[in-house]
């Protein structure tokens, strides 16, 4: 039944498109309904395999309207893209991974808001939360999600796990149990990398938001977010401490600290499937699988196991951390339109996943389309989330969120500065 | 030309005055041809729909063919003047243009970047200099600072020393060539693509792993622990000069090399036969003659390593306290979105590289005289 409700929304979606992309304000596009031959340019983050995923899953959407979609990605593309826009040069599309960008860029007038149509199809196609994350501080939604990520899961190689009869811990104090054993059967059990390139440091970020969602719940994580708690507050630091004392710890990382912050974190989780492994678990979004070595990528539902990070406080339960890219337009004309709406559609997702690897925000998706039975268990809990939130740190002021809050940390763990200083440092820099 | 000089033919009132006005006509009339032609290109070449690669062409043959035209017409128009001020104005219509334009890209961006820099992150409210404040008190920046005179002192000093040194080592050697070549390589090389090189010379993973870095791999064999270079400061500064050092003491050996050439063979052998060591002929004869290469190579480079940013973000994004003011600035500017501060770490960067610029041009004056 859902999967026929979705097919029908993206031809429904195609249609459209093709119809010249739906009610702007562009009298240039309006009344011509052929967009074929325009071009959409849209500029994203990610490279390789992932930006030729995003290519094939544009591909319906290129045959059914004859628009070319002009993806490049960047690493740095948030640079760049801030560049361009200075420059007057934009991409007609950005996909933004951070909220605060959005809010900046359409708070200089820079963005254009979207359409009616596409707000209509956002209340269909999406749970509660969406829109309101995709809407600037002027009440006007301009983000579309397309891509998202579920944060906060453990994942481990099966084969050692069952050798070892390892079970998966429900709280806090069962993971310590599990991390002790695993260190006295002589092996650390983390694997742990956060370099990456000038982003380096939000792997850390994310186990803190985690660290916090689960020990204050979704008000005060609320508060913190916003600014009303200061990174100062006893709060936090127990967060930060939670986190520290696994990571500093050498007997419950591979490598130590001087590996941690060298180590990018698409390489580090690769450790726990060598033979033997030199770690076991990896806490990450639900995109780190497609990091892992190929055979592992091949055989996926019966090599890696998963379960959320525990709960720390019974009464908070385990919530669920989401992140994901947003689309924002940059140029008002019908076919840039017709590709958002067409974003929108769970039909934008379908080859993608198949492939695996992501996972999409649509209510209506149908969740036995995903290749492999974690994507199905994850998109199962992204439709059936009640209690969700965005990463923290996306949504903080860019001089913290991903200015101090991913610096900082690293002098922590090199030891160049105590807790305290660090906690300290990140609450200075908050904008005031 | 020449009738302002000649005396000219009694003439009718009437007829004196329909040549000046006819004059006066041409005069105008040639220049703003030149112009609507100029303008016509201009527009062209901004909303044309033509193929890319006319639009091409035609900027090409635009460019370059407007600027002789201006030139021209420019020159024509000037030595139409009586002499005395076609000889005053003609040295600015050479000079003007390029002044013009150096005006246009780099003095006014240089003055709005430094009242940007009293502004606040959004450029909308006056906050004097509070930018500066901030700069010269916060942690981050005082390490910058420092890291920026260790790049200064460090770098400069021994690019330019080792390229002096090799420079007059290897001209005595028979393979002169062929050391100067490999020595000169790294100079083909980006910073960016050195730096992917270097970090498998600093690669650092656990004890008891095979270690894939050069150095490691080295304490490695002689039975030591690995190192994590680039974590521990301020060394892991020092390691990332060594790469600039790598990719510019080939430069600095060229330059000084071609400068060696030129001294004069008689004096050295006059100061050998007056019985002077090959310590004071290199001392007292060959590096005053080379002088002033060397101070313009070393000032490149010391300008070059103020402003360095390529070796930092690749090598360590900045971090384990590796940043420099560069690192910062893009940072402020461009993640943070703070053009103030931005602005500011842009001026500072501009005053400290001002007089190594001053010192440089000094010494091309003292040249030409």
């Amino acid at each position: 039944m859902r999967g026929k409700l979705s097919v029908l929304v993206g031809v429904a979606a195609l249609v459209v498109a093709a119809c010249g992309g739906g009610a702007t304000a562009t009298p240039a596009g309006g009344g011509g309904g052929d967009l074929s031959g325009t071009t959409v340019t849209v500029a994203g983050a990610f490279v390789d395999v992932e930006a030729d995923r995003f290519a094939e899953a544009m591909k319906a959407f290129e045959d059914a309207t004859g628009v070319t979609v002009k993806y490049s990605g960047d690493k740095s593309f948030e640079q760049q893209l801030n560049v361009q826009v200075e420059a007057g040069n934009p991409p007609d599309v950005a996909l933004l991974p951070q909220p605060g960008g959005m809010k900046k860029y359409a708070a200089d007038g820079k963005l254009f808001p979207l359409p009616e149509d596409i707000i209509a199809s956002i209340d269909a196609n999406y749970g509660p939360g969406w829109k309101e994350v995709g809407t600037a501080d002027d009440g006007k939604t301009y983000g579309v999600f397309h891509r998202v990520n579920l944060k906060g899961l453990v994942f481990y190689p099966k084969a050692v796990w069952d050798a070892k009869g390892y079970t998966a811990p429900t709280t806090w104090d069962e993971l310590k149990t599990l991390m002790d054993k695993m260190a006295a059967d002589g092996t650390p059990p983390w694997c742990i990398g956060i370099e990456s390139g000038a982003a380096t440091g939000w792997a850390f970020t994310d186990w803190v938001e985690e660290a916090m969602l689960r020990t204050v719940g979704a008000e005060g994580y609320d508060k913190w977010v916003a600014g009303e708690t200061p990174f100062t507050d006893a709060s936090v630091k127990n967060a930060f401490q939670l986190v520290t004392d696994v990571w500093t710890n050498p007997q419950y990382v591979y490598g130590g600290v001087n590996y941690i912050v060298q180590t990018n974190f698409g390489e580090a989780p690769k450790a726990a499937f060598d033979d033997p492994p030199k770690c076991i678990l990896t806490n990450q979004g639900n995109f780190i699988t497609s990091f892992f070595p190929e055979a592992v990528q091949a055989d996926l539902d019966n090599q890696v196991g998963v379960f959320n990070l525990p709960e720390v406080d019974a009464a908070i339960g385990t919530p669920a951390e989401v992140g994901g890219d947003q689309a924002v337009a940059f140029a008002d004309r019908p076919e840039v339109w017709a590709f958002l709406k067409y974003l929108t559609t769970p039909e934008a997702g379908v080859t993608w996943q198949k492939a695996g690897g992501a996972l999409f925000p649509y209510k209506t998706q149908d969740v036995s389309l995903y290749s492999s039975e974690l994507d199905k268990a994850f998109a199962q809990s992204i439709v059936d989330a009640s209690f969700v939130r965005f990463d923290g740190s996306d949504a903080m002021p860019a001089a913290v969120g991903s200015g101090t809050f991913w610096s900082e940390p690293i002098k922590l763990l090199t030891g160049s500065q105590d807790l305290d200083a660090t906690l300290a440092n990140i609450a200075a820099s908050w904008p005031k | 030309m020449h009738q302002a000089a000649e005396a000219p033919p009694p003439r009718g009132i009437a007829q004196v005055l329909a040549a000046g006005v006819g004059r006066v006509v041409v005069s105008i009339f040639v220049p703003v041809v030149a112009f609507i032609v100029l303008w016509a290109g201009f527009l062209f070449l901004k909303d044309s729909g033509a193929p890319k690669i006319v639009i091409v062409v035609v900027a090409i043959v635009w460019g370059i063919g407007g600027v002789a035209m201006l030139y021209v017409v420019a020159n024509w128009l000037v030595e139409k003047l009586p002499p005395v001020w076609s000889g005053r104005i003609l040295p600015f219509v050479f000079v003007g243009p390029a002044i013009a334009i150096l005006a246009f890209y780099l003095l006014v961006p240089a003055i709005l970047t430094g009242w940007a820099s009293l502004f606040d992150a959004n450029g909308k409210e006056f906050v004097g200099l509070d930018n500066y404040v901030y700069s010269f008190t916060n942690p981050d920046m005082i390490t910058a600072i420092r890291n920026n005179v260790l790049w200064l002192v460090f770098g400069t000093l021994f690019s330019t020393g080792l390229g002096l040194a090799i420079a007059v080592l290897v001209e005595r050697s028979r393979l002169d060539r062929l050391a100067k070549t490999l020595i000169f390589l790294p100079m083909a090389i980006s910073f960016v693509g050195a730096s992917v090189i270097w970090r498998f010379v600093y690669s650092y993973q656990p004890e008891g792993q095979p270690q894939i870095g050069l150095l490691n791999a080295v304490l490695a064999a002689f039975g030591l622990g690995p190192v994590s270079w680039l974590t521990g400061e301020p060394l892991n500064t020092i390691l990332l000069i060594v790469i600039l050092i790598w990719g510019q003491v080939g430069f600095a050996m060229v330059i000084i090399g071609a400068a060696l050439k030129g001294v004069p063979d008689e004096m050295l052998e006059a100061g050998r036969i007056d019985g002077a060591t090959e310590w004071q002929v290199f001392r007292r004869l060959i590096v005053p003659s080379i002088w002033p290469t060397i101070v313009t190579v070393a000032t490149t480079i010391a300008i070059l390593t103020l402003k360095i940013y390529d070796i930092v973000t690749a090598m360590t994004g900045g971090n384990f306290n590796t940043q420099v003011i560069a690192t910062l600035m893009w940072k402020q500017a461009f993640t943070f979105f703070d053009a103030g501060r931005g602005a500011a770490l842009a001026i500072i960067l501009l005053i400290a590289v001002t007089p190594v610029i001053w010192y440089n041009l000094r010494q091309f004056r003292g040249r030409a005289i």
